[in-house]
């Protein structure tokens, strides 16, 4: 048995792919609910407030995990300016989980709008309604969330650029699927 | 180990597989905000279709433009809770924020030219779960859907007149709607108009039983009819400064009374009123007790989204609340963010 230490920790790799899943639905129904005046609406936004919260709760666990455990190191071959876009782009998807929620609850806040959630659970307010602070959260949630979703396509480019084309084992860091998946016979 | 930096034959399918999930990806998330869908009738194109050929009154609603605050109390005798397990229908004194207002979208409209006139609220509970509602005064609704109401938008903004016949032909209900408009009467006061929510809920009660409910707000002032004439002689604002002389000598009040529907009664469709002899309940009154003018008013903040609601009450298959959501937010965004055009301080008007 060889140990595999190139690997994030299981509860690592649970809260990437079920945060991942989260995301691609939160960014996908955001602009979908927008769009629509059809009485999928409701249930629409009442998800997207209710999943947001739970990702803002889900990403500090997250951050706290990785801060803790740390993260399995890039090839050593990768090219300088790769290694810098990976730690960007890690970088930007963290900041970009946090701070969507929050400027999700923060335009609502400043619209007076009260916020309840999936099962009638209320968050208090914690701004005041304010025309120019919903106008700037508002902007800022439309056009950070489109931004994301850019990011996101990036990321995933880049995961099967190292899982089909590289095949440097980057992608086995993070891979859902078992262990065996990066043993393989030629290495 | 494969080589690094090197394209295989391979790559290069992996390279079409890659650029084909981005693609798909993109393509699939275009659809969901339609923007592949020209057709999809979404709050832009709602709005766009309230909007008055002299351009959108910025800063202000996109419709009910013309409105004026008040704030006062529910007081709940406890009926309700029969039907719904709201706080507020348990009994006691609950504030209210609200709003009167004229179905225009001008926010300088002359009372006298306006049909419909409305009325936002907000009942709080202690804890501050909220209720928000708009409602009417016409006892149905113009149409039946929301696509629709924007059909409607679209032919009344047309110069031709054949565009509303082809209309009311296409949507026959309207007829009903435009009887109402020509000939019920007029009054010369926001305190003595019914308001009705037109749109169906459904309550629960603290057992779980579900009742499909409309509720209207029935006048305590007796209504006086006056010619739409007479009143095209008053000031522009004489709504206004009526409600503002009434409630200065005495609150103004409202029997809140809701009305179950039975089984096979059109929930879903607004135009349609329910026959007169279902069960019909007295569950509180509203009271207003200080009128505050909207520009540096309480109300004016508020988006009366009919779909606040308080637990015990949820939408039915009404697809109208829905709608409305969907475009009073889009109406509130768009005028927070022209906020610097909307006249803030300052009494007089210009």
């Amino acid at each position: 048995m060889i140990r595999a230490p190139h690997r994030f920790a299981p509860i690592q790799r649970l809260l990437h792919w079920l945060m991942a899943l989260c995301i691609i639905a939160m960014l996908f129904i955001g602009v979908g609910m927008v769009s629509t005046v059809a009485p999928k609406y409701l249930p629409l936004i009442l998800i997207h407030k209710t999943l947001g919260v739970a990702l803002l709760i889900l990403v500090l666990i997250r951050l706290a995990l990785r801060l803790r455990l740390g993260a399995p190191p890039l090839p050593a071959d990768l090219p300088p300016v790769m290694k810098l876009g990976a730690k960007l782009s890690h970088l930007l998807l963290y900041g970009f989980m946090i701070v969507m929620p929050l400027l999700g609850l923060g335009m609502l806040w400043a619209a007076a709008y009260p916020v309840v959630l999936f099962g009638g659970i209320e968050i208090p307010a914690l701004l005041q309604q304010s025309d120019r602070g919903h106008t700037l959260l508002w902007n800022a949630h439309v056009y950070l969330g489109l931004a994301f979703f850019a990011l996101v396509l990036l990321h995933l480019a880049a995961a099967l650029f190292h899982a089909l084309i590289r095949r440097d084992g980057v992608f086995a860091t993070i891979s859902p699927l078992p262990q065996r998946e990066r043993m393989k016979p030629a290495e | 180990m494969k080589l690094p930096g090197r394209l295989e034959r391979s790559s290069l399918g992996s390279l079409i597989l890659i650029a084909a999930v981005l693609g798909c990806s993109a393509a699939a998330f275009a659809y969901s905000a339609g923007w592949l869908s020209p057709g999809r009738l979404t709050p832009d194109r709602m709005i766009a279709a309230l909007t008055p050929p002299s351009g959108p009154p910025l800063g202000h609603r996109r419709n009910h433009a013309k409105g004026i605050c008040f704030t006062g109390t529910f007081e709940a005798n406890g009926n309700g809770v029969e039907l719904s397990r709201a706080k507020v229908f348990a009994q006691g004194r609950y504030p209210v924020l609200g709003r009167f207002n004229l179905g225009t979208a001008d926010p300088n409209a002359v009372d006298a030219t306006v049909r419909v006139r409305g009325i936002g609220l907000q009942i709080s509970a202690a804890d501050g779960e909220e209720w928000r509602m708009a409602m009417i005064n016409p006892p149905f609704f113009a149409v039946s859907t929301p696509e629709a109401f924007h059909e409607l938008l679209v032919a009344a903004g047309k110069k031709e007149p054949e565009a509303m016949t082809a209309f009311t032909r296409a949507n026959p209900e309207f007829g009903a709607f435009a009887a109402w408009a020509k000939s019920a009467p007029w009054t010369a006061s926001y305190a003595e108009e019914p308001y009705n929510s037109l749109n169906s809920f459904v309550f629960t009660n603290a057992k779980g039983d579900e009742h499909t409910v409309r509720w209207s707000l029935v006048p305590t002032a007796v209504p006086v009819p006056i010619a739409q004439a007479d009143l095209q002689k008053r000031g522009p604002d004489f709504l206004e400064q009526d409600i503002t002389d009434r409630v200065r000598s005495a609150p103004q009040r409202w029997t809140m009374v809701t009305t179950v529907a039975d089984p096979g009664d059109p929930t879903a469709d607004p135009s349609r009123a329910w026959p007169e002899n279902r069960r019909k309940m007295q569950v509180g009154t509203l009271a207003v007790q200080r009128i505050e003018a909207e520009r540096d008013g309480p109300c004016r903040d508020i988006n009366f989204d009919p779909t606040v609601l308080p637990q015990g009450v949820r939408v039915s298959d009404d697809p109208f609340p829905a709608a409305r959501s969907s475009v009073y937010r889009k109406s509130y965004d768009l005028r927070a963010s022209e906020a610097g055009a909307y006249p803030r301080n300052g009494a007089a008007k210009p």
